[in-house]
């Protein structure tokens, strides 16, 4: 015992509880799901064929990667307008605008979901004031299609596309600009060749978190696709609880695990992944 | 460097988004105070009714107290494990516990979805399903990374040399831990816990798959409510959500910025 003692830090022994909860009740369950993808309801490569298979499957996927991507988009672009402003504003203006931001982080899910629920609908807010105004004879149909879905998810991840590239802005040396004004360059051209670039690893953070955020998204396409857009993270669910299909959805799970882990493996190359995460750097 | 045109229109740009991002959930407001007996508009009139029906409901009443308990004791659970992790990968502090803390961090990236699937298949052998147990075990370990991340934070800044210099004078291990490193911690141990709180509170994923019947939180509830989109409670509860979501935001704001000066002195 001494001897074992000896050589290991006794750290370990306060490191150990969280660590083998977290082995057995969540690692453990998630291996056992991606063993189900090859063997549930025959071991083979039955499930991963059938998705080549079957169009339905396959464009679900697509539908999922398509929305994953224009969210993406949309949520970096904007980010970036909003870490760009709070960069370059006065201190007071600064602090209003992260209290929004987090004000937004932090309410619920499920609020922000039922207020575009009322927002969006037929007879929504936003329809009946288009309509009164005069700009629409036409109600604009938000729900129950992909626009509907992508207001919600852009909505909900523009804070997280602007974190990581607030971060990234904040250590970026102000005097670097300066040269190249005063060498010569343009506001533009020192924002597209000297400001841009800098900025990299944060648009690259912001751009992997919130792709892969958006993946997993469960409760907003689920309400506001309304059945219509049937994105990966439903259709687990509806595999699971309804039509009882683990094999499918393991297989599902597992593609969405494999391509999360590939993103987080890019990232890190990129920054260390616990500055993302606000950890621990010393 | 003056700000250019550019960078003006770019700040009223950013202005309007952030305001984009806050106003839409105050509709609840409007809504949650209409006299009709579904979603709607209220037309001049109001009328506090569905607030009414919300605190003397007693499924919206169970479902408050269920969150309320679950969430408290998976903030209380996960600050526990998740304090102690922290302390133990600084102190640690090699090649391995760096690997560590990188594992332990994946619950917070992987996919809610496949969290979910996983708590289901393990709690269904467990016996676990529909039980508080099981939710506050698997909210537990969806919070604990974030207590990791708050206390880790909190230890960056802090000299090692302290703790060596406490144990030369004489501290126990256990001395040290309670009188040297713990006050240093404070800050990250109650954003931490309250991170996990929050996170619990507001948890909709897991909780939909692992819950059924006899436990029947605040999230589930209002996501049986939208599906249903008739009646106005929800809308008055999404109201009453979003005055606790301000409050918990001014406290810890009034907490970090204490902190802060705290540590300027």
């Amino acid at each position: 015992m001494h001897a074992l003692t000896r050589h290991i830090h006794p750290g370990w022994l306060i490191i150990a509880p969280l660590f083998l909860l977290v082995v057995t009740l969540y690692l453990g369950p998630i291996l056992n799901i991606l063993w189900l993808s090859f063997t549930d309801p025959e071991p083979g490569l039955g499930n991963y064929a059938k998705l080549g298979q079957e169009g339905a499957q396959l464009r679900i996927v697509w539908t999922t990667v398509r929305i994953c991507i224009i969210t993406t988009i949309f949520s970096v672009v904007l980010g970036y307008s909003i870490a760009y402003a709070m960069v370059h504003a006065h201190r007071q203006q600064k602090s209003y605008m992260l209290t929004l931001l987090l004000v937004s982080f932090w309410i619920s899910i499920l609020v922000r979901t039922f207020a575009w629920l009322m927002l969006l609908g037929r007879k929504g807010l936003v329809n009946v004031t288009l309509e009164d105004i005069g700009l629409i004879a036409e109600p604009i149909t938000f729900m129950r299609n992909e626009l509907g879905v992508l207001i919600g998810m852009v909505h909900y991840m523009i804070p997280y596309a602007v974190l990581p590239l607030l971060v990234s802005m904040q250590s970026i040396d102000q005097r670097v600009m300066n040269a190249s004004r005063n060498l010569g360059a343009s506001g533009t051209q020192t924002f597209w060749r000297i400001y841009l670039p800098l900025t990299t690893p944060g648009l690259v953070a912001a751009t992997l978190l919130v792709f892969i955020l958006s993946l997993g998204f469960y409760v907003t396409p689920a309400v506001l696709g309304g059945g219509k857009v049937l994105m990966v993270a439903e259709y687990i669910s509806v595999q699971l609880l309804v039509t009882l299909k683990w094999g499918t959805a393991a297989m599902l799970a597992a593609i969405m695990l494999m391509g999360v882990l590939a993103m987080l493996w890019i990232m890190s190359r990129f920054m260390k992944l616990s500055t993302v995460f606000g950890g621990a750097t010393r | 460097m003056k700000p250019g045109l550019f960078s003006k229109f770019n700040t009223a740009g950013a202005w309007v988004l952030l305001l984009f991002l806050v106003t839409p959930a105050l509709i609840a407001i409007p809504v949650s105070l209409t006299p009709k007996r579904f979603l709607s508009m209220p037309n001049g009139e109001y009328s506090l009714r569905h607030f009414e029906k919300l605190f003397t409901s007693e499924e919206w009443l169970s479902s408050f107290f269920q969150s309320g308990v679950i969430a408290l004791s998976c903030s209380a659970l996960a600050t526990l494990l998740g304090t102690l992790c922290a302390i133990g990968l600084w102190r640690v502090s090699s090649k391995y516990s760096e690997l560590v803390r990188a594992f332990l961090l994946l619950p917070l990236i992987i996919p809610q979805i496949i969290s979910a699937m996983a708590f289901y298949r393990l709690w269904i052998p467990l016996g676990l399903l529909d039980s508080y147990a099981g939710l506050i075990l698997a909210h537990t370990i969806l919070a604990a990374p974030l207590v990791l991340i708050t206390v880790s934070a909190s230890l960056a800044s802090f000299d090692p040399k302290l703790e060596q210099a406490s144990k030369n004078l004489g501290a126990s291990n256990w001395t040290t831990l309670r009188r040297v490193i713990l006050p240093q911690v404070k800050p990250g141990i109650f954003a931490g816990a309250l991170f996990a709180f929050i996170l619990s509170w507001d948890e909709i994923v897991v909780t939909l798959f692992i819950s059924k019947y006899s436990v029947y939180t605040l999230p589930r509830r209002m996501w049986n409510g939208i599906r249903e989109n008739t009646d106005p409670t929800v809308a008055s509860a999404a109201v009453v959500l979003i005055a606790i979501t301000l409050i918990a935001f001014a406290v810890s704001a009034i907490l970090s910025r204490r902190n802060a000066r705290a540590q300027a002195e």
